[in-house]
């Protein structure tokens, strides 16, 4: 394939890391992303798009979160896409689309983690984008795609017309009238609907309705892309990254890692923390990082690099000052090693987060995907602990903030599904009582915590009056 | 102590003398007895002499003869074996490239046990060396066929003709229902043809679907057809084994149903179990009915009342009769309906060893086996002629090796040859089965198979571009 970037320079010759030949235009709104497109798109353009897209899926992950049904999901879906895919010429918009999704195809394949995660997010795009098209695209869909599912005749559906009403009967449904569209699949297709014997068994095929059709072909999808991004990966690393390590890797790279949201860097102002304040926020408003590490320093008097960082950032996030900050930490350090050594090895330290040493850059708080990536290693207590606890461990810790089972339960689901942000915001619910607007950062966990307490108050108060 | 199968003994009346060996158990005119038992001694003349290893070769080539330009020449060598030797010794990843090399290893070491895994990406002798690999260089399972494992134990809670390794034929025809229940629906359904049933030796019958499709299937597939088959869930701590909502039965359960399950129960296992016949069994079916009306309405019906006159199987059959008016005529509760058949499937669906079937590399006992409890031969079963199938007629190792023993080549001037000792046993006629109805008709398939992937290759090397010179 061609991925021409900018500077007539090519991104890979045929059997590139994204694989395939000239792609053929389906006419369909809706891509299956098979082989790479055949344009020029600048520099901008290239990591412009990806950004773009990688708002909406984020915006996904976020929404999912919330439990919502099918339907309102994919309205939810479809006006992310239109907010942040928005091209200046329509007719561009194909273009956007797919350059995007292959440059985060690039961004994404380095690991299983992150293919997991693109994995999830593409299927669902494409889950609801496909539910909303027109039941015509999305024929044209699958036979330019030739997958495997036939409609049934007319014919074909007179004879088999007893058994599939027998089924929908079986499953408590209305029967299937003469409009009902029924697609022929082989049964290995629909290993859920086999399993539960929700669809009629012929022959080897199945006879599945047209509200199960998006299953069948997120399916596909699914399984192609990630078939896909495994290949991408290998390709890359062994033909590309060397050439572009100047051009396209640095831009790939921290696509990865990219934050989206607010930085923290300026705290709000209009809080004023001061290091007595420490112990009661830390219980009410700190994450479960933040938390442990605060509880981590006050028993041992000590933390490591790594938690100096992560907690000293994060501070600094929240309001606390540079006096207040130096003035926290010599005190707990002093309990170890005395104040003369924390001020000769640690404070240059405290003073060059605040921006006030050095290069004298102010240092932005970690975001969540920054801390779960870390390795923490042994004596380390920094981290995400819903990453990098034990299930026993994280279990305890979470029965000490007072969780209830169910809820224990909830978050360590989440968690074994490797979803760690939603296992933290599904704490924060049962904490707060109320849910919050999706984690992405540490002091984005606090804020909202914050914000839940003074509202509470705030009501307190004008009940009393 | 070497007990020697004789020779036959040359018959020729000028000769005059018969060759005997040293422990001969022969006396002239004397028929050879071998003890009932199963012995290692047996299992050596039984893999030495009778065990079909070119049959079992043809199968697990999937015609792979290397007669094709489109066979794998790797094919069966790619199959994992294991053997249980004596004194429970497990050996795994066994594999052979022919015949003689298998015949060699079985008859050196005499396995008490024999299982067949999966086809591997490699040689499953050679699988150290990729061990270790990343990416594609890993050692994985390849194909396998989908098996199936029925064992008489998993319906012990509601046996009471006898238990534990026990059969009889009271409770055998609870294997002829999975039989006939499973094959059906692995035709009809799943449209799957070459299958393979065999005795299990000892209390249960395993099933090998054997055809290209089901070989490829993968875990998650292999785990949806085994959840298909789902329907009995009992355990210690339910009533109610089986849950039938919806209004109507899924197709292939209503199938089941009217063409096996209900005749049977009715006509056969109601009676055989005498499951309504006294208190302490019919208890345990009024415990799976919701409705405590009919329930106590039942018992008051039947404690002490049966009359000395009538037979067990009239006792039965009446008050089944009577259970199921009150269940079918009930206006109280629509779905007590359901209970009938519920009653019915619980009792009678079969009760499948998922685990065995949902992964790819599980190994079970190759057909053909000696069982070691039983010594009988793990014998094929003709599906279509289940009902005749009687497992104490199978044939085991010592009657085999007597009907060797006595059976001689009466060759005199003939020019038949008997190629195959097991054509003068009662094993010829199992094998012969296993060759005419299973093993022809796949291998047909199989060639079909090989020659249209190969000109698939054929054409898809013609459509690359070649070198221009």
């Amino acid at each position: 394939m061609d991925f021409r970037v900018a500077t007539s320079k090519r991104l890979s010759g045929d059997g590139g890391p994204l694989g395939g030949s000239i792609v053929a235009d389906t006419g369909s709104r809706l891509s299956l992303y098979e082989t790479a497109p055949n344009v020029e798109v600048s520099l901008e353009e290239f990591e412009q798009f990806a950004l773009d897209r990688l708002r909406v899926l984020k915006g996904i992950e976020e929404v999912r979160a919330r439990r919502k049904r099918l339907e309102e999901l994919d309205t939810v879906v479809i006006d992310l896409w239109r907010k942040h895919m928005r091209t200046p010429n329509a007719a561009d918009l194909n273009k956007k689309d797919v350059v995007s999704h292959f440059v985060l195809r690039l961004a994404y394949c380095r690991t299983e983690e992150l293919r997991r995660w693109f994995l999830a997010m593409e299927s669902a795009l494409f889950r609801h984008r496909f539910r909303c098209e027109s039941s015509d695209s999305q024929r044209k869909l699958m036979d330019d795609y030739k997958l495997p599912f036939k409609a049934i005749s007319v014919a074909e559906f007179e004879v088999l017309k007893d058994k599939l009403g027998q089924v929908c009967r079986s499953l408590n449904q209305p029967l299937p009238t003469a409009d009902s569209a029924y697609y022929k699949v082989p049964f290995e297709e629909v290993p859920d609907l086999v399993a539960n014997r929700k669809i009629l068994l012929g022959g080897g095929h199945a006879f599945v309705p047209r509200e199960q059709l998006a299953l069948l072909v997120v399916g596909q999808f699914r399984t192609r892309l990630s078939k896909a991004l495994v290949l991408t990966n290998r390709k890359w690393t062994s033909v590309c990254a060397e050439d572009e390590k100047d051009r396209l890797a640095p831009i790939v790279e921290s696509l990865s890692t990219r934050y989206l949201g607010a930085d923290y860097t300026q705290p709000d102002s209009k809080r004023d923390i001061s290091s007595k304040d420490l112990d009661n926020l830390a219980k009410t408003s700190f994450p479960l990082c933040m938390h442990h590490l605060f509880k981590k320093l006050r028993e041992d008097h000590h933390l490591r690099h790594g938690g100096r960082q992560q907690l000293g950032l994060f501070l600094k996030g929240i309001g606390l000052k540079l006096e207040d900050a130096l003035a926290f930490w010599k005190n707990e350090f002093s309990h170890k090693i005395g104040p003369d050594k924390f001020d000769k090895e640690y404070a240059y330290n405290v003073r060059h987060n605040y921006g006030k040493e050095g290069k004298k850059t102010d240092y932005t708080p970690y975001s969540c995907v920054r801390i779960i990536m870390s390795t923490p290693g042994v004596g380390d207590h920094h981290g995400c602990p819903y990453r990098h606890f034990s299930e026993e461990n994280l279990r305890a810790t979470l029965g000490t903030l007072r969780l209830s089972t169910p809820a224990v339960a909830e978050v360590l689901e989440k968690v074994r599904s490797h979803h760690y942000q939603l296992a933290c915001a599904t704490a924060f619910e049962a904490i707060h009582g109320s849910p919050s607007e999706g984690i992405n950062h540490p002091n984005q966990y606090f804020d909202q915590s914050q914000k839940l307490l003074q509202s509470v108050k705030s009501s307190e108060v004008s009940a009393a009056n | 102590m070497t007990r020697e199968l004789h020779e036959p003994m040359d018959e020729d009346p000028s000769s005059g003398e018969a060759r005997k060996t040293e422990d001969s158990y022969l006396n002239d005119n004397q028929q050879a007895h071998f003890p009932e038992e199963f012995s290692p001694d047996f299992l050596k003349l039984y893999y030495g002499r009778l065990f079909p290893f070119d049959e079992m070769h043809k199968w697990l080539s999937y015609g792979h003869d290397g007669k094709h330009p489109g066979c794998d020449s790797t094919f069966f060598s790619r199959r994992e074996f294991s053997f249980t030797l004596e004194h429970d010794i497990y050996v795994r990843y066994l594999s052979f490239r022919d015949v003689p090399e298998m015949e060699t290893a079985f008859r050196d070491k005499c396995p008490h046990k024999i299982d067949i895994g999966s086809i591997y990406n490699v040689d499953p002798a050679k699988r150290m060396a990729y061990a270790h690999g990343a990416g594609d260089s890993v050692f994985s399972p390849v194909e396998k066929e989908l098996v199936f494992d029925v064992d008489m134990t998993d319906y012990d809670d509601m046996r009471t003709c006898c238990s534990g390794a026990d059969i009889c034929s009271k409770c055998w025809p609870l294997m002829t229902i999975t039989i006939k229940v499973l094959d059906t629906a692995l035709r009809e359904d799943f449209g799957f043809q070459h299958i393979l049933w065999v005795y299990s030796g000892r209390r249960g019958v395993h099933c090998w679907v054997c055809d290209s499709r089901a070989r490829r299937l993968s875990n998650e597939q292999r785990c949806s057809v085994a959840d298909y088959f789902h329907v009995y869930k009992g355990n210690q701590n339910n009533n109610k084994k089986v849950t039938l909502s919806g209004a109507a039965l899924h197709p292939s359960l209503s199938r089941a149903y009217t063409d096996v399950l209900k005749p049977y129960f009715e006509e056969q296992i109601l009676p055989n179990q005498s499951l309504l016949s006294s208190e302490e069994h019919y208890e345990k079916i009024l415990q799976m009915i919701p409705d405590d009306a009919i329930t106590s309405q039942m018992r008051d019906r039947w404690q002490g009342t049966r009359r000395s006159s009538s037979s067990n199987e009239e006792v039965n059959l009446t008050r089944w009769r009577q259970l199921r008016q009150a269940l079918e005529l009930s206006k109280k509760n629509q779905m007590l309906r359901r209970s009938v058949e519920e009653i019915i499937f619980a009792h009678t669906y079969p009760r499948l060893d998922l685990e065995v079937s949902k992964h790819m590399n599980h190994l079970l006992k190759s057909p053909f086996c000696i069982h070691p409890k039983t010594g009988r031969v793990c014998v094929p079963i003709d599906p279509d002629d289940c009902d005749n199938f009687d497992p104490s007629t199978v044939p085991t190792l010592s009657q085999l090796l007597n009907e060797l023993n006595n059976s001689k080549s009466n060759v005199k001037g003939s020019s038949k040859k008997v190629s195959k000792d097991w054509e003068r046993t009662s094993l010829a006629k199992s094998i012969c089965f296993f060759r005419t109805s299973f093993l022809e008709p796949l291998l047909r398939s199989c060639k079909l198979e090989i020659e249209a992937h190969h000109q698939g290759k054929i054409q898809e090397l013609a459509g690359r571009p070649t070198l221009n010179w």
